[in-house]
């Protein structure tokens, strides 16, 4: 889960990270009243998960109630590549003396942790490592020892980090790397790292990724979930415990295991069409499931072809087939089905299917996915 | 031969008591696995239809000389169950288990790697491993893999994905073509066990001729293997790689398949795999196509 600017800063401070005072807005009103609270200058932030806000004109300065009215009437419900602001992050200017950038991930490759670290931040890390890869010092960290105070201090002398800032960004990257392993991201990111006149470090920015698989020991995470931004289909799939993910394509996909789904959207594609989503099923394809599954392809309008590709491992085609019969009496679908399942018991999973006695017009049966693949896009392409 | 674990293979799976250890552990069991004993904190002396439970994997191994662990607990129990079949000296651990933390995994590894090197981890968030006719551990329908035959040419296979491994077990039981040792080693960010260390197993087994390679998008382990490939593999391959459509940023389904940064794409995978001489399908029925060919060259 990607957390907004705001909430990331939030995320930070739990683990003492210094971050600018302030606070969110919905409304002009609210906006104004944060500013009061955070002082004057400030600067009014666009909430959206994307970057390049500041050239679109969703990061502005304000010095006094009339500013902030002006931009944060501007900038709520601005478009920021295909983004609509919802919330607006007000906060205390800070004065820039220096910016640097730090991050941690993990490096799947090397199965470590891994520290970037560059004096050139602000910019986009991307971009510096085109430009002047020299100027990233990458560290890896063992999960088992973690960071210590003194391979940081190394790692912010070798990112050739001005002296006056060197413990506070040495500090402060202990403290991320507390905030990335207990708080378990996947990406904790600070951009621009800011060293101010006076001396302090200081987190300006805050890009956060939390690893949903272990949303079970985060209580706190709840709040992050209801501002997830989620289409219909993805809050409805989400209800019904479905992995869901919605696309523009006109073929609903169902399919059990998340390698086949993936591999239904390519075949799909291979044969000239396009998946409307993605959806994993899992293993047990029983009736509850499928029923569920098939609301949620059945509430996206642009769907008019479902392609359900199933293979029988431990789940039976019989099962399977069973499920889809009695899902199809309790959902009145707006597209017809094209079926393809294999594997264990699908002989009599087919028989099952081809005595229920539904139409072709509603249910169509194949054999393989790539010709079940191009039935569905047949039929998507007809309408 | 097989890679990994054969006929001698002795299997303790832990939390057999729960709800997926024993249907899991039963089911291997039928299949001719010798699932020797389970392990679950509080139920010694209890028995799931014989097979006899304790309380801890060191007091199993010690009753029953079991050499490999089937591990189907919760996420939360996962990575302390993991570590404690280590410190018990067990070998080979297979771990089923869905949704642990990638934190919770880096450390796990870490500390098998410099703690405890001798044990091999499979795992987790996959479907485990099966050399047809001699042992299956984990969630693999042993009826859809055809057995090895004893001339040959029979194919190893190794993927990410669980109902893609089923999809290759199935086509190339439909062709008549054997299979040696089928690993699954799961769709997280940090596998236990490696595409790199099971193809080193397979290009040293004498059993497996050919193999094939189901891969998916996201991180870097295809492209590594490929890289391995060009320099240490000789045995013939095809391969497939799942999420050629997938949009950058979404995960798809697996907590390790998503393209982030332009990196982990599905093309850039085929690309490397192909320059390393192996025969790439457009879909998981191509690369099976492929591999039928290159057994009927043999």
């Amino acid at each position: 889960m990607d957390l907004f600017e705001y909430q990331g800063k939030q995320y930070f401070a739990r683990y003492d990270i210094a971050v600018s005072a302030g606070g969110v807005a919905l409304t002009v009103d609210e906006a104004v009243a944060q500013a009061e609270h955070a002082k004057y200058p400030v600067v009014i932030k666009a909430q959206v998960q994307v970057g390049g806000r500041g050239k679109a004109g969703g990061i502005k300065l304000a010095n006094n109630a009339d500013e902030v009215r002006l931009h944060a009437k501007n900038i709520l419900g601005m478009d920021i590549k295909g983004h609509i602001v919802k919330r607006v992050w007000v906060e205390h200017a800070s004065d820039i003396a220096e910016e640097y950038y730090a991050s941690f991930t993990l490096d799947r490759s090397a199965k470590r942790h891994l520290l970037m670290l560059s004096a050139q931040g602000g910019v986009e890390i991307e971009h510096v490592a085109v430009v002047d890869p020299t100027a990233i010092v990458k560290l890896h960290v063992n999960p088992v020892e973690g960071l210590s105070l003194d391979s940081a201090k190394r790692a912010v002398v070798d990112a050739r980090i001005s002296e006056k800032a060197r413990d506070g960004v040495a500090a402060m990257l202990v403290k991320l790397y507390e905030c990335f392993t207990k708080g378990d991201c996947d990406l904790a990111e600070i951009n621009p790292l800011i060293l101010k006149p006076n001396g302090e470090v200081h987190a300006l920015d805050a890009k956060v990724t939390l690893d949903d698989n272990a949303a079970f020991r985060h209580p706190e995470w709840d709040e992050y979930r209801a501002t997830e931004e989620l289409d219909e289909r993805e809050k409805l799939a989400r209800e019904k415990n479905l992995q869901y993910i919605g696309l523009d394509g006109s073929v609903g996909i169902i399919a059990n295991g998340a390698g086949l789904a993936m591999s239904t959207l390519d075949v799909v594609n291979q044969v000239g069409g396009k998946a409307a989503n993605f959806l994993d099923i899992g293993g047990g394809a029983n009736a509850e499931l499928m029923t569920a599954a098939l609301e949620v392809i059945n509430s996206d309008t642009k769907v008019k072809s479902i392609f359900i590709n199933i293979f029988g491992g431990i789940t039976r085609g019989d099962e399977v087939a069973k499920g889809i019969v009695e899902a199809m009496k309790r959902v009145k679908l707006r597209a017809p089905i094209v079926i393809r399942l294999d594997g264990t018991n699908a002989t009599e999973g087919r028989a099952i299917i081809a005595a229920a006695g539904i139409a072709e017009s509603q249910l169509i049966s194949r054999s393989t996915m790539l010709e079940a693949a191009r039935s569905a896009v047949e039929i998507a392409g007809k309408k | 031969m097989a890679i990994f674990v054969n006929e001698k293979t002795k299997v303790l799976v832990q939390g057999l008591t729960g709800g997926q250890g024993r249907f899991h552990g039963l089911r291997n069991r039928d299949y001719g696995t010798q699932v020797v004993a389970g392990v679950t904190p509080g139920k010694a002396g209890q028995d799931v239809e014989g097979i006899p439970v304790f309380d801890t994997v060191e007091s199993a191994v010690a009753a029953t000389g079991a050499t490999a662990s089937f591990i189907a607990v919760p996420p939360k129990a996962a990575p302390a169950a993991i570590l404690e079949a280590a410190r018990a000296g067990i070998g080979f651990v297979v771990c089923i288990t869905e949704g642990v933390p990638a934190q919770d995994e880096a450390r796990v590894f870490a500390t098998l790697q410099r703690d405890f090197p001798k044990t091999r981890l499979l795992g987790p968030n996959c479907p485990g491993i099966i050399s047809p006719g001699k042992c299956n551990i984990g969630i693999t329908a042993g009826e859809i893999a055809a057995l090895p035959t004893a001339k040959g040419p029979n194919v190893g296979i190794v993927s990410r994905s669980g109902t893609l491994t089923y999809q290759a077990l199935y086509e190339l039981k439909q062709r008549n073509i054997g299979v040696s040792t089928c690993v699954g080693i799961g769709g997280d960010p940090v596998p236990g066990t490696s595409f790199v260390d099971c193809l080193a197993e397979f290009q040293s087994d004498p059993e497996t001729h050919a193999i094939i390679m189901i891969g998916e998008i996201g991180g870097t382990a295809e492209e590594e293997a490929a890289e391995f490939i060009m320099t240490h593999v000789t045995k013939p391959m095809s391969a497939y790689i799942a999420g050629v459509t997938a949009p950058a940023g979404k995960k798809m389904g697996h907590a390790g398949a998503i393209v982030s940064g332009g990196k982990g794409t599905a093309q850039g995978k085929m690309d490397a795999l192909n320059s390393a001489g192996v025969k790439v399908g457009l879909n998981p029925t191509e690369a099976c196509e492929l591999m039928a060919q290159i057994i009927a060259s043999m």
